[in-house]
């Protein structure tokens, strides 16, 4: 018995007037859409992933997509997606792979939160002509401060540990060589040296192209410990323990062995071809003490030189977790939320394991802040944030910094498309293969990126100006600065923020 | 040969041993001895070099973690995790050893005389020319070799008969092999594991490791230069391949 096919998810069209047949988009497919067969450009709409490869370099703005070009009977239970889930499955009994983040229609809280700005009663301020503070500093900060006076100096006396200097709150979180391309890492790379901020190398050791700009990396250590040894702890300016990702809290990650490729293969220290397994757990840590013992086995590795960073899925009970960590002698505390993107996820997970950022944040800054040791870790917040707005709201909800993931590759030419998992990127991103790694620049890919981190900069100065702040210290945690727009009474209660109005 | 430096470290806390380690090694020490060791942590965390470290006691977890190159002996019991993602060098226990032995070792070697807890060898790796290899005395407490995706790891099970009695050896083995002296119970291999005949070519392989072992521990290797081992290895090295559908 048969199925059939199910319906076309998207419709490629060409409009043969304006085409010229220059063949750019059969060159630009790597799913395979175009064919030429007669002197005539053939479609195969069926392997279309909408990534738009094609459609942005058509010189005559010849080609369009039209996205379920068929109809099913329309139902509010039984969607498109729930109908061809069961479909998928009915045929092959397996789990459904998805890329990029949670696709499950639900509401956004940063858009249910609106930004104060001054009006009369206190001046805003204007960044052009009078500076604003963004430097941001990540790590323990002490509790106190001793001085001594020596011949009319004062010299600290405390002994602070060490922090990350930031020039703006904006970080790249961690994508691993091997999930994108080394061109693509190091894109990122060039890109946060130029802006003054830092940058995450993934699981996955760190390829020698990245050593140039080590001092602006953030190296990671996951369940896998692939790439790990003393001189790539000794690389990155910070390092950081993965637990968990919002994408896909609880899972372990895998790279399958047809992304392992020679350069991966050495980068990874495993051999060419084998699956990349990292375990659901790290098996060194099945406590709150072992996950202790991991942070300062790290920290004695590296002579308490570098700050030591805990990534976790915002979870249920994210703000017990947080102030665990805050315990363990961890220098900042990375709350993914799940919106955040991934490579590959079970879909199952990502549309509905974990909770969104907005209120992660929310609650780990205020559980840390009755526990009296929001000072001894930093928030950084990731998993979704779009655009300025969400940074600022982040910081206001009490974040010291955010990690940006899927903007940084939407600079790179990413559209969202979601078939990262399949290796066959036509941007050159989520691939390893040399004739679609080739197609990134990776000068002109760091000038995207830190255009698009500068104007949130520049966005972030303005919003702070109108709201009459000058240094981002006085916007972080000030939710007295934000209103809820048609938020219900229990989610403003964890967000500690008034409705409208008020 | 110069003297050892050798440091009473009774009551002392691990951060400042360790800085007197590194110094020491740092400025061309070759041997440290560490007197009443108990429970310090992270001893020879990081250290590179060609030094020696005799450990006289019982230090904590993660001994040798991330360690590169030098040889530390211990005179007495080990904590949680010796040799987690230890890279080179050698980790010698003259006794017993908790949980996670190995943990994701990437190179160089692990020998207990006595036994090991659970996870041991868990998630050991090899590339290129580094091999880990964990070799345990006596016996290993459940999911033996767990992960496992390359290295060596052999149990030799003296005074153990047999040799594992636990659950789970080598549960999602992708790499790398698990030899356990005598017969090995099917019910005790974990998913994705496989046991195969241990033959005379494996002898010869793995002669060289039995006799190190044997001469670290003053043991006499010719009763266990024969045959009578179980060899483990993956059943496939893509033990999640066929898992998933695309969207």
């Amino acid at each position: 018995m048969s199925l059939g096919s199910v319906p076309l998810k998207y419709k490629i069209s060409i409009d043969r007037d304006q085409c010229m047949k220059c063949m750019r988009c059969v060159d630009n497919c790597s799913y395979g859409v175009y064919r030429v067969e007669d002197d005539k450009i053939l479609i195969d709409s069926r392997k279309c992933t909408a990534c738009h490869r094609c459609i942005s370099m058509c010189p005559r703005d010849a080609i369009s997509l039209q996205e379920r070009p068929v109809d099913y009977r329309s139902h509010p239970v039984w969607t498109v997606e729930a109908r061809e889930d069961v479909i998928n499955q009915a045929r092959t009994g397996k789990i459904i792979l998805s890329g990029m983040g949670n696709a499950v229609d639900y509401p956004i809280i940063f858009d249910r939160l609106l930004l104060d700005a001054c009006q009369v009663t206190n001046p805003s301020i204007d960044p052009l002509r009078e500076p604003m503070e963004l430097r941001t500093y990540i790590g323990k900060k002490p509790s106190k401060l001793e001085f001594t006076k020596n011949n009319g100096d004062i010299d600290l006396q405390t002994k602070l540990t060490p922090n990350l200097k930031l020039d703006t709150p904006i970080m790249v979180g961690h994508m691993s060589y091997g999930a994108i391309s080394l061109p693509a890492q190091l894109s990122i790379a060039k890109a946060v040296k130029k802006t003054g901020t830092f940058m995450g190398t993934g699981e996955g050791g760190m390829h020698e192209a990245i050593y140039p700009y080590q001092d602006h990396s953030i190296v990671q250590i996951a369940s896998g410990r692939f790439g790990v040894d003393i001189d790539y702890l000794e690389r990155g300016a910070a390092i950081e323990i993965k637990v968990g990702q919002g994408a896909k809290p609880g899972i372990g990650g895998h790279l399958p062995g047809e992304k392992v490729c020679a350069d991966v293969s050495c980068t990874r220290m495993i051999p060419l071809g084998s699956d990349a397994i990292s375990p659901a757990p790290h098996h060194d840590i099945y406590s709150i003490e072992d996950l202790a013992q991991l942070v300062r086995s790290l920290k004695e590795a590296t002579n308490w030189e570098k700050p030591v960073f805990v990534k976790i899925a915002a979870v249920h009970n994210v703000a017990a977790i947080a102030a665990g960590i805050a315990k363990s002698s961890a220098d900042a505390v990375v709350i993914d939320g799940f919106k955040g993107g991934t490579g590959a996820a079970p879909k199952v997970f990502r549309d509905n394991v974990g909770l969104p950022i907005e209120a992660a944040i929310a609650a780990v800054d205020q559980k840390l802040n009755d526990q009296g040791i929001r000072n001894e870790v930093s928030i950084i917040a990731s998993g979704g944030i779009r655009n300025s707005g969400d940074l600022a709201k982040s910081i206001a909800l009490g974040a010291d910094a955010v990690y940006i993931g899927t903007a940084s590759l939407i600079a790179l030419g990413c559209r969202v498309c979601g078939n990262c998992y399949r290796g066959l990127c036509p941007w050159g991103i989520a691939t390893q293969r040399p004739e679609l790694v080739s197609r990134i620049d990776s000068d002109v890919g760091a000038e995207n990126i830190a255009n698009l981190i500068h104007a949130w900069t520049l966005e972030l100065s303005e919003l702070m100006g109108a709201a009459g702040l000058n240094s981002i210290e006085s916007l972080r945690g000030n939710r007295e600065r934000l209103r809820g727009y048609m938020l219900d009474q229990g989610l403003l209660d964890v967000l500690k923020i008034e409705p409208m109005g008020v | 040969m110069a003297e050892p430096l050798v440091i009473d470290v009774k009551g002392m806390h691990y951060s400042p041993l360790n800085k007197m380690i590194r110094k020491a090694v740092a400025t061309g020490v070759k041997e440290i001895v560490l007197n009443n060791v108990l429970g310090q942590r992270f001893i020879g965390n990081g250290v590179r070099g060609d030094a020696k470290i005799i450990v006289n006691g019982v230090p904590g977890g993660d001994l040798g973690m991330f360690m590169s190159g030098p040889e530390c002996e211990v005179f007495g019991n080990a904590e949680h995790a010796p040799g987690n993602t230890m890279d080179q060098g050698s980790l010698i226990i003259h006794g017993s050893a908790g949980d996670a032995v190995a943990h994701s070792m990437r190179g160089g070697k692990v020998f207990v005389e006595g036994n090991i807890g659970y996870r041991g060898g868990i998630h050991m790796k090899e590339y290129e020319g580094k091999r880990p290899i964990l070799v345990v005395g006596g016996t290993s407490h459940a999911f033996l070799g767990e992960y496992m995706a390359g290295g060596l790891i052999l149990v030799l099970g003296i005074g153990n008969e047999p040799a594992v009695q636990d659950r789970g050896i080598g549960s999602g083995i992708h790499g790398g092999e698990i030899i356990i002296r005598g017969d090995v119970d099917d019910k005790l291999l974990g998913v994705g594991a496989k046991k195969v005949e241990f033959t005379d070519d494996d002898l010869i392989r793995l002669t060289p490791v039995i006799e190190d072992f044997c001469g670290r521990f003053d043991i006499d290797p010719k009763p266990f230069l024969d045959t009578n081992y179980s060899r483990i290895i993956p059943a496939s090295a893509r033990p999640f391949a066929g898992k998933y559908t695309w969207e």
